[in-house]
Parts: C-alpha cells; sequence; structure tokens
C-alpha cells in the first residue's frame, strides 16, 4: 500500500485544526458578517395539520425594523423539488405542527425575533393523527429501506423453524423518537451575488447541499458556492438539505442583502431531522444450545406525509447472525409529524439494540453465557448476500472485550450483586456496521516552496477529517504532515461525498490518495522539478468504487458495560463501558479513540435518557429544549474505554480502513440493558431506561 | 424580546419606589430565569428594575445561631459559605445540585425562590396554560405530567416547583424578608410559595412590587445533621424528579425531633408535616420512617404518568431518614 | 375547528430601546450602542466580532457560551448586556496570554478534550472558572464532608465531571475533558 511507506498513517497526529479551535477562531456558519446583513427569523405552525389562510404581513411590517415578512402568499416559486421539505413557502398546506410557514426578516435579530412572536396566522386546522402503533390501519411496506436496501427479505420458512425451535424468545422492544442536537445548532448566511449564490452553512456534505440547493433556484449547482470549514458536530442531522437553508436563500434573494438564520435549539426539534420511533418484534428460535434455526425481525416505524424515509432498523439481523430461516419487514405509516431522518447509525443504532435484548434473552433461555451465545451463532459468510466477509473479527472482538472487561467467572444469576444500596449487573452486546465507499474527487498540487495543497470538498464535523486527510495524503506524497496543507469544507472544490454512512476516511481517503500518487508520478516524470506556478493533479474514484470486487464489508465491535441501578430511586448510571472493535486500519489511534468513546457515550445516552415526547393532543414534540431532552453530561460518563484489533484487510480501499463513526453507538443501548436486567431482573424492552421503570 | 427600559436600583427602598405601581415592570436578579421566560415570551416586561447591585449580598450570623441571607446572595456564594454548610449541611447540598456551576454564579436566593415551573406547557406560549394564561386550560393533565404533581395539585393547575434550595428552606422554616409598596414584612416558609387551587397564575403570596430583600434561616442545632437527596434522571445538571431535605434529631433511639420537606412533587416545596409529626417520639427505624412516609403521601393523588412518584418519594424519604439515624 | 393566532400578547409595536455603555472584554474597553434586549453572547459574536463564544441553547442549558465575568463562569446567553457596563469580561479570546496558550489549552490539544470544537470554548472557560472555585475551596455535590472543607479541593475525577457537568459536549469528549483538567488542576 502507498500509504504505510512513510507511516505518518496510524500515528497519533494532534488535531491539524486544534489550535483553531482552543482560541476561538475557528469560523463556524453563522459566524459570518457580511456588510449590510440582516437576520430572518422563521415562523412555524402551530398546527399539525391543516391549512394556511391568511398570515397578516401588513401587521407585521409596521415592526420597527422589519424589513420583510414572506409567506405563500407573496413567497418566489421554487422550482419543483424530489424533497418535500424543501418547498418553503410554497404551500398553503401544514404537514406538521413546526413547518416553516413564513419568515420575517429584520435589521437586527432581536427585531426580527419580536416581529415573528407576533405575527397573526390564520388557519383552517383539521384533525392530526401522530400517534405510531403497531396496528395502523394505513401501514404499508416502503418500496425500499435507507441506504436502498429491501423493505423485507425472507430466506427458508421461519414460521415453520419457530413452531419446531425447542427454546424461542419472543418479545417487543421499542425505542423513541430521538433528536441528533448536534450542540452546534443549524444556521445560514445566505449571500447572492448577480445571479450566484454563496451559503454559508453548517453542513456534513458541501458539495451535496449544492446540489440540492441550485435547482429549486433553477440554476446550475455551478452557481452555488457551499462555505463550511468547520462544523458543530452533525451526527446526520447535516447530512441533507434542510428548509431553513432554501428559507434562508429565498429570503436573501427577496430582500437583495446577504440574509442571517440561525435555526433555534427548540425549531431544531421539528425541521431538522430526528431519529423516527420504532416498534420491533423479535422472535428467535435456537436448538437448546442455543444455536440458532430461526430469526425474524418485524419493525414499525413513521415518516411524515409529505416526504418518505424509511429508517432500515432491522437490516443488521440480516447478515449478523447464522440460522437458516429468517425474515426481516419494514412498515411505515405517514403521520402528521416532522419528516424522520439521519441519526448516528440509522438502522444500526434501534435495530441492534432489539437484536443484541433477544439475544441477551435466549442466553438467559438456554442457559449459555452470552459472549459464548454469539460465538456459536457466527456465520461463515454473509447470510444474506452469501457473499464472503472481506474481514470479520466479531469474535476476537467478544473475547478480547470478555478479557478486558474481566467477563470470566460471571455469575449469571440476575438481581443478587448488592453494594451498599446499589445493584450490580454486567452485560454485553455485538456491535456491526458497514463498511461503504463512495465515489469522490480531489486535486493535490505541489507549490514552489516544496509544500502540497490537497483539495477536496470533505467535511470535518469533528470526526477528525481533516487530520486524517493530511496523514494520508502525506504517505501518500512521501512528505509530513507540517507540509500538507488540507482544504476542505468548500464546494468549490473537487467533489466529495457526504460526512455519513462512516465512510468519509474510505471515499476521501482513496480520492486523496489517488491525486497524490497522480502528482507524485508526475512529479517523477519532470525529474522533481515544481514549475514556477506549482502543478496539479486529480483524480475522481468513480470507476474505482464503480468496479471494487464483491464482499461483504463491514466492521464488528463488542461492548460491555457495568451498570449500578440504586435500589430505591431506580436511577440507572453506566459504571464502567468497554468496547473492543475490528474496523480495518487505525488512521490516527487519537482522533479514533475519540469517535469510538462519542459514540458510546451517545449509545449510553440513548440507552439511559434520550426521548423525544410527542405531545398527542398539539402534534409536536414536547420536550424540545436541552434542559428536557437529556443528552449525557460529564457526570454521566464515568469509566468509559474504547480498544481496537489490528486488523488486516485487503479488500477494503488504498488505507485499509473501515469506518469508525457510527459503529460506537451500535450495541451500546443493549449492553446497558442486559446489564440492568442481570442487576436487577427487570428487562427493559423499551429505551430509555429510566427510574420510572424501575422503581419499585 | 418585547422592548423594554432598564434600570438599576441601589437600595431596596429605591427599588421598591423604582417599580411604583407599574404593573408592566419586573425585577432582575441573576437573569437565569427570567431571561429565559422573556425570551420564550411567557413574560414580556416594559421595564427591568435590576436589583443585583443592591447592597444585600451578604451572609451574617442572626444573634440567637442562625443566618441571614441576603437577597442577592449568589447561589454560588451561598453554598460556598462555611456557616451554611456547617450548621446546615442540606441548604449547602440543596443549591449544589441545583443547575450547574455557572448557573449558580448567577443566580441569587431572591430570584430561585421565585423561579417558576419548568412546566413544558407552561413554556410554549403557543399551548395553552392556566400558569401563564388564566382560564386557557391544563393540557399537562390529559397530555404529558410524568414530572408534575403528585399532592396538592388542582383541577387547574398541576405544575412543580422546580427549586432544590427552596425545598432546604421549607424544611427549615425559613423566614422571607419581603420590602413591598406598603413596607417591610416577614413571610414565612412554608407560607411564601401557594397552592395552584383555581389561581396557578399566582406562585406565591407575595404582592406587585414586592422584592425579597433577605433570607433568615432559624437557628436548629439538630441541623448539622441533615442532608438533600436529589433524583433526578441524569446524573446532573437537571430537574429534580423528587427530592427530600431532611434533618432528624435521635437520642437513645429514639426521634427527637425531625423536619422534612419534598420537592418536586407539588406547586409549593412540600413540607412534610404529617410525616414530623407522626415522627416525633417514635422509634427512628426503617420501619417507623415508612410508616411516617405512608402518613405525609396518604394525601397524593398521583397522575396516570406520575404514579411511580409515590413509591420513588417514600423509597427516598425512608432512604434518607435512615441514613441519618445511622449517623447519629 | 379555528386556528388561533401565534401569540397571546397584543401587538406593541415598540420601538426598541438603546442604550450606549463601554465593555470591558478580555482588557480592552469597547464602547458600544445597545439594545436592552442583547445578551452578552450576542454582542461578542455580532457586534464585537469576538465569535469564541458560542450559542448552543440559548436558554442556559448547554453553556457553550461560558465566559468569565470578574473571574466567575457565567452563561453570556443569559447575560443582558446592559448590566454587565462594569464588569470585566473574559472570553476564550482572553485565555491565551503574552507567554502563549493558557495551559487548559495545551491540555485540552493533548488529551484530544474536543471533536466539533464548539463546546470548546466554553468548556476552556468553565474549566477557568472551576479551577479557581476549587482553589477557594468552594465544595461540590460530590465532595466529601462539605461542611468540614476549609482549603483548596483537591479535584479527583468524580469532582471534575459534577463541576463541569454544566457543559455539554455532544460528541463524547469527556474524558479528554476530564483528563486535560486533571493534569493542569495538579
Amino acid at each position: 500500500m502507498t500509504t504505510t511507506e512513510t507511516g505518518y498513517v496510524g500515528s497519533a497526529l494532534d488535531r491539524v485544526d486544534a489550535l483553531e479551535k482552543i482560541t476561538g477562531r475557528a469560523r463556524y456558519a453563522y459566524e459570518n458578517s457580511p456588510r449590510d446583513l440582516v437576520y430572518a427569523v422563521p415562523v412555524q405552525a402551530t398546527i399539525a395539520r391543516g391549512e394556511i389562510i391568511e398570515v397578516d404581513v401588513d401587521a407585521v411590517l409596521k415592526h420597527p425594523g422589519v424589513v420583510t415578512a414572506i409567506w405563500h402568499g407573496n413567497a418566489p416559486r421554487l422550482a419543483p423539488s424530489d424533497d418535500a421539505e424543501l418547498a418553503v413557502l410554497q404551500s398553503r398546506r401544514v404537514a406538521y405542527r413546526g413547518q416553516y410557514i413564513a419568515v420575517v426578516v429584520a435589521e437586527t435579530y432581536e427585531d426580527a425575533r419580536e416581529a415573528a412572536g407576533l405575527i397573526h396566522v390564520q388557519y383552517a386546522a383539521e384533525e392530526h393523527d401522530v400517534e405510531l402503533r403497531p396496528d395502523h390501519a394505513r401501514l404499508y411496506r416502503p418500496d425500499y429501506v435507507n441506504a436502498n436496501y429491501p423493505a423485507d427479505v425472507e430466506l427458508g420458512d421461519p414460521d415453520a423453524a419457530l413452531a419446531h425451535a425447542p427454546v424461542v424468545v419472543d418479545a417487543v422492544y421499542s425505542t423513541p423518537a430521538e433528536h441528533n442536537n448536534p450542540i452546534e445548532p443549524h444556521a445560514t448566511v445566505a449571500l447572492w451575488d448577480g445571479d450566484g449564490l454563496t451559503i454559508y452553512d453548517s453542513t456534513q456534505g458541501a458539495s451535496a447541499l449544492r446540489m440540492a440547493v441550485a435547482p429549486l433556484f433553477g440554476m446550475p449547482p455551478a452557481q452555488v458556492r457551499v462555505i463550511s470549514p468547520y462544523v458543530g458536530g452533525g451526527f446526520g442531522s447535516k447530512g441533507r438539505a434542510h428548509p431553513h437553508v432554501i428559507l434562508a436563500a429565498l429570503a436573501a434573494k427577496q430582500v437583495g442583502r446577504p440574509v442571517k438564520l440561525a435555526v433555534t435549539r427548540r425549531q431544531m426539534f421539528a425541521v431538522t431531522g430526528y431519529r423516527t420511533p420504532t416498534i420491533q418484534r423479535v422472535r428467535l428460535g435456537a436448538e437448546a444450545d442455543g444455536r440458532l434455526t430461526a430469526i425474524t425481525h418485524d419493525v414499525y416505524e413513521q415518516s411524515s406525509t409529505i416526504s418518505e424515509f424509511a429508517e432500515q432498523t432491522a437490516v443488521p439481523t440480516r447478515m449478523m447472525y447464522a440460522a437458516p430461516h429468517r425474515r426481516t419487514t419494514h412498515r411505515l405509516v405517514r403521520l402528521d409529524v416532522p419528516t424522520p431522518s439521519w441519526m448516528r447509525a440509522p438502522g444500526e443504532a434501534p435495530g441492534m439494540f432489539a437484536l443484541e435484548s433477544a439475544m441477551d434473552e435466549l442466553a438467559i433461555a438456554c442457559g449459555v453465557d452470552p459472549v459464548e451465545l454469539r460465538v456459536r451463532n457466527e456465520p461463515a459468510s454473509d447470510p444474506d448476500t452469501g457473499l464472503p466477509f472481506s474481514s470479520r473479527n466479531l469474535v476476537a472482538c467478544l473475547r478480547e472485550g470478555a478479557r478486558r472487561f474481566g467477563w470470566a467467572g460471571r455469575d449469571p444469576e440476575p438481581g443478587t450483586r448488592l453494594r451498599g444500596r446499589l445493584l450490580l449487573g454486567t452485560g454485553v452486546a455485538a456491535s456491526t456496521y458497514p463498511a461503504y465507499r463512495a465515489s469522490s474527487a480531489a486535486s493535490a498540487r505541489a507549490e514552489p516552496d516544496g509544500g502540497f495543497t490537497v483539495r477536496i470538498a470533505a467535511a470535518d464535523i469533528g470526526t477528525g477529517a481533516r487530520t486524517i486527510l493530511t496523514q494520508i495524503a502525506a504517505d501518500a506524497l512521501r512528505t509530513s504532515p507540517g507540509m500538507v496543507v488540507m482544504e476542505i469544507g468548500d464546494s468549490a472544490l473537487p467533489r466529495a461525498g457526504v460526512a455519513g454512512g462512516s465512510m468519509g476516511t474510505a471515499s476521501w481517503g482513496t480520492a486523496v490518495v489517488r491525486a497524490c500518487e497522480a502528482l507524485v508520478e508526475e512529479l517523477e516524470r519532470r525529474g522533481g522539478v515544481v514549475p514556477p506556478g506549482g502543478i496539479e493533479s486529480a483524480a475522481d474514484t468513480k470507476q474505482e468504487v464503480r468496479s471494487q470486487e464483491k464482499f461483504a464489508r463491514h466492521a464488528f465491535g463488542a461492548q460491555f458495560a457495568e451498570v449500578g441501578v440504586d435500589a430505591d430511586t431506580g436511577e440507572t448510571r453506566v459504571l464502567r463501558l468497554l468496547g473492543v472493535f475490528a474496523a480495518g486500519r487505525i488512521i490516527n489511534p487519537k482522533t479514533a479513540r475519540s469517535q469510538f468513546i462519542g459514540g458510546m457515550t451517545m449509545g449510553l445516552s440513548m440507552a439511559l435518557l434520550e426521548e423525544s415526547i410527542m405531545d398527542r393532543q398539539f402534534g409536536d414534540y414536547l420536550n424540545r429544549d436541552l434542559a428536557q431532552y437529556h443528552v449525557a453530561a460529564n457526570a454521566d460518563v464515568r469509566d468509559i474505554q474504547a480498544f481496537w484489533l489490528d486488523e488486516e484487510d485487503p479488500h477494503l480501499n488504498p488505507m485499509g480502513a473501515k469506518g469508525i463513526g457510527e459503529i460506537g453507538i451500535v450495541g451500546t443501548a443493549a449492553a446497558v440493558a442486559n446489564a440492568v436486567h442481570h442487576a436487577t431482573g427487570f428487562r427493559i424492552r423499551d429505551l430509555p431506561i429510566r427510574l420510572d421503570k424501575l422503581v419499585r | 424580546m418585547r422592548p423594554f427600559s432598564y434600570q438599576r436600583a441601589s437600595s431596596a427602598r429605591s427599588a421598591v419606589a423604582a417599580l411604583g405601581a407599574d404593573a408592566d415592570a419586573v425585577y432582575l436578579g441573576g437573569g437565569t430565569n427570567l431571561v429565559d421566560l422573556m425570551r420564550l415570551g411567557v413574560v414580556s416586561p416594559g421595564t427591568l428594575v435590576d436589583v443585583s447591585r443592591i447592597a444585600a449580598g451578604a451572609v451574617e450570623e442572626t444573634s440567637g445561631g442562625g443566618l441571614r441571607i441576603g437577597a442577592g446572595v449568589r447561589n454560588g456564594d451561598l453554598a460556598a459559605h462555611p456557616l451554611v454548610r456547617r450548621r446546615y449541611p442540606m441548604l449547602a447540598e440543596a443549591v449544589l445540585s441545583g443547575a450547574s456551576g455557572q448557573i449558580r454564579n448567577m443566580a441569587t436566593v431572591g430570584g430561585n425562590l421565585l423561579q417558576r415551573t419548568r412546566c413544558s406547557y407552561f413554556q410554549d406560549v403557543t399551548k395553552p396554560c392556566n400558569k401563564r394564561s388564566p382560564g386557557s386550560g391544563c393540557p399537562a393533565i390529559t397530555g404529558d405530567h410524568r414530572n408534575l404533581a403528585i399532592l396538592g395539585h388542582s383541577e387547574s393547575c398541576v405544575a412543580t416547583h422546580p427549586s432544590d434550595m427552596a425545598v432546604a428552606l421549607a424544611a427549615l422554616g425559613a423566614a422571607v424578608h419581603v420590602e413591598g409598596p406598603q413596607g417591610a414584612r416577614i413571610v414565612p416558609m412554608p407560607g411564601l410559595h401557594r397552592l395552584p387551587g383555581d389561581r396557578p397564575d399566582r406562585d406565591t403570596v407575595l404582592e406587585p412590587g414586592d422584592l425579597i430583600t433577605a433570607v433568615e434561616v432559624p437557628p436548629l442545632p439538630f441541623a448539622v445533621r441533615s442532608r438533600y437527596r436529589k433524583v433526578r434522571d441524569r446524573a446532573s445538571f437537571s430537574f429534580a424528579v423528587v427530592s427530600v431535605a431532611a434533618a432528624l434529631e435521635v437520642s437513645g433511639g429514639v426521634v427527637r425531633d425531625c423536619r422534612i420537606a419534598l420537592g418536586a412533587v407539588a406547586h409549593v416545596p412540600w413540607r412534610a408535616e404529617a410525616a414530623e409529626a407522626a415522627l416525633r417520639g417514635a422509634p427512628a427505624t426503617p420501619a417507623e420512617f415508612a410508616r411516617a412516609a405512608d402518613v405525609e403521601l396518604a394525601q397524593a393523588r398521583p397522575l396516570p404518568l406520575n404514579a411511580f412518584k409515590l413509591p420513588l418519594a417514600r423509597n427516598v424519604l425512608v432512604r434518607v431518614l435512615t441514613e441519618l439515624a445511622e449517623a447519629a | 375547528m379555528k386556528g388561533e393566532a401565534n401569540t397571546t400578547r397584543g401587538d406593541a409595536a415598540t420601538a426598541p430601546i438603546t442604550v450606549e455603555l463601554e465593555l470591558s472584554v478580555n482588557d480592552q474597553r469597547y464602547p458600544v450602542t445597545v439594545d436592552t434586549r442583547e445578551t452578552l453572547l450576542d454582542t461578542l459574536r455580532e457586534r464585537l466580532d469576538l465569535t469564541g463564544s458560542k450559542k448552543g441553547c440559548d436558554h442556559g442549558q448547554c453553556g457553550a457560551c461560558t465566559v468569565l465575568a470578574d473571574g466567575r463562569r457565567v452563561k453570556s446567553c443569559l447575560t443582558l448586556t446592559v448590566t454587565v457596563d462594569d464588569v470585566s469580561v473574559t472570553t476564550v479570546e482572553g485565555l491565551a496570554g503574552a507567554g502563549g496558550l493558557h495551559p487548559l489549552q495545551e491540555a485540552f490539544v493533548e488529551h484530544d478534550a474536543f471533536q466539533c470544537g464548539y463546546c470548546t470554548p466554553g468548556q476552556l472557560c468553565s474549566a477557568v472558572g472551576m479551577l479557581a472555585e476549587a482553589e477557594e475551596g468552594w465544595p461540590s455535590l460530590v465532595t466529601p464532608g462539605i461542611a468540614a472543607v476549609t482549603g483548596p479541593v483537591e479535584l479527583d475525577d468524580d469532582e471534575i465531571r459534577e463541576r463541569m457537568s454544566g457543559n455539554l459536549c455532544r460528541c463524547g469528549a469527556y474524558p479528554g475533558i476530564v483528563a486535560a483538567i486533571r493534569q493542569v488542576a495538579k
């Protein structure tokens, strides 16, 4: 491999953008202030379904500082879009409470906010339906679920196998709606210059955002520039264009001045995506020794009436364990709710909570150790596609994790370990995440001063992408990271896929390596002489990615949790969390550890705290702030450790790397729930595991 | 936020005078709740009278061995004060379990007592709420009330008082010094906060223009052994699901005296007088503590989603009292 | 059913009320005219171009806006600018001195105590204020025997976690944050 020769890949380089971040110099989207700017504040629907009759714009215009107020009645028409969420102010219909129905633009933020709060809107409200139920009359099977998987897959005769299985687990698990809640709220600064549009945005994909925005304004993508060098977290919620971007661009066009628009934390709960709630029935049929004969996993989840997002919740169940008879299904219901979207490990995170909880129940039913049960059901090839795994080290992760955690000799009896008034328990669960790769382009340039500039419209949303791409480029260019300037976060740079699906390193890294290799070759041709104007090479990996060999490519991991449950209050705290992962080559141990631990922390948070509560009466998520929607605080995260195996996988990409951004959250909630059962004897099948479910 | 004028008061008298009869004016202390509520549109004053510079920021000993705490004392300073920690550990613990370090550095003692409920409906101006808009209804009763009241609520309102500090002060029987348009007076705790009844818009017995100037905590020697235990979903930086403040005097295995209050169960910090009465003179045993808890909670009327608060409150009460008795 | 208007309040078209004052930020004086409604956070970010202090929630629930006011950590999103004309404000931009970075800044890099970096300025300012509080003998909820504390509080991991819980980090960099602060506290 070209990238290993000088060996910066694999070293624990400090983040190359660390100084900017610790001094406050890193400029995030909203912190760009073009001259003559105005402030836009969106107005959200206060009904969950119905029609807007009138918005009293004249009254709003009388308020101090107000420049304009735009709603369907006076909004410019946009070109049709595939994504109805982006057709802002294009209809009188209200599809969910909190949908944008108007925007107020004023000279100051205070004036805009005050006027937006006073706006008079007349509605014709209709009865709404916001409740996900497994017996809903309007359930249907989507054509595909997210990432283009079939909605249903069936192999063999699972019903017959279940009927004849000596041991059966049949349980319903549920996960609530959860909101990504990156600490930087979504924000857009939009600026028209002639026919061109510049957008400073907090996005996981500058190239993709440009492609989404341009057609709405009838422009070629080249006329839209998205600039986003720093992104304050995303976790999927900044992966696709959300309507505020269009609202800002539309408002800026209307007033002929740059517009700043910040989505507030409260607004984010309706308009920036979230993880659908799920209801999941899992049935496992097994021999007395725990060997699976049948697996079924039936999922019920929601989308909005205007846009379909089908989470691929049962998809990991298709490839995790060997069982000859299997069925996985997804059913969706379109409700008067905001459109769900990507949230860290969509599919795997909720789906593996159910599957890995069920595996724990099976272990108990069979009297088999939960680690051993998983080892016994290890498949030889991908049970779903029949393809060989490019590498699969789940068993090694389980064994190594058990060793490090001190699993050996664990007494499986639940509810018997009391320290003071604290019930103690341990649990394990497996993790997995697919190793995707998308095509990208990159350029590499040798500068006359001996340095290099590498360009790609990648995004560093905190993952460390800017740093690891620098390392990858340094190795490919046979130089040191200090000689490489890595430019990312700008759609004017060579096209790149989004920071999503844990495929940034694989996708962008491949393009960077190919561009650097081309440059090295070019330099060699020129005898190492850089012309005065510098010299540049480019690469596009479309062909390489399309023609890659057929393998089942997945990362794996094992998570071990120890919990303490207060016997009097039911308060559950995770005392220890330990994960071991097999994710190919680790490019930077320092940033990788942070990625794994960050994912595990979000998994801990999912296990114990996170729940967006749908208010049935009004049809919105009720607890829409960070005081009511709890994410893990510092005190919740005690002893948390991540390790990884040295995994050589020649079937991936030039770096030999699998993605690591999402696998950390997968399985964590099940490990915690399994530990809570071990501690208390209570099986909590509906997340989060809050004290009201445990106090007696 | 509506435009407002801003004035800074130099004394309690001048603050009260500045507010005068202006129903559109409010006092600004640390601002941690008021600015939040203004941004939500829950309150929209036309004038803010800043009382944070009033020289009432000290903790002083009173002649009988109690403490007089200026209303402007910041929560952080209060919890750190050696006399507070030594004489009334439950008060220090209550303050330290509230909010975060940053907020405690801003929030004042007076403002903490006057915090508004964190009920989701109260904080959302697009929804009805009898506390915010009298007569508009209470959606929490049929909606989400997991963390709302089980004691003393009414058909109009099931909100809880959010303060931790106030629970300790109610247990300790603090006296709240108030300066108002009609002069100075003292309001005892419990007694400052009121149950919702059919006027849930009124959190306290204070009248418009009233300004809290100090809180006096009476001497209570046995409070050196006291505790505040806060039960919450998140390990830190979150409001109580249930809390207990208690002080216990035990000699010869018998409860001589006690002070108990519950938090996050009612529209007021809930002084558990029935439990106290049941315990005085009783053996200091877990069984008696449980009996006392049952006596207190017999009046509870939990709602469908918060019935868990009954066993929770009972368990925590027994636990805290048992630990105090063991330490005696 | 007909829906109602978006607000419960009458639409009084009151003009903004502005105040001229001088702010002291990072030892520099800034004469500004501010709307009384403006928070310190918005003044720093929108008027003074000190964008290091971050807005994560605007309601005092995340800690990203933490600055030091006369050395005490506070939330600039809940601080009205008109109230701090007599206060010395320090933001993340003012942490580094003439001698270079603040030791906490260096420790944050060393321990990878951040990922996206958006909560980082608030974490840093909060940590500076927190170390001073511990030095002054302020106990926390997890300090053993809070009645007896008389001197500086030794900061173990539990102490740091509790004291830093007002600063949320969605990336989950807490272990790095704790390690960085522990290193500097020693």
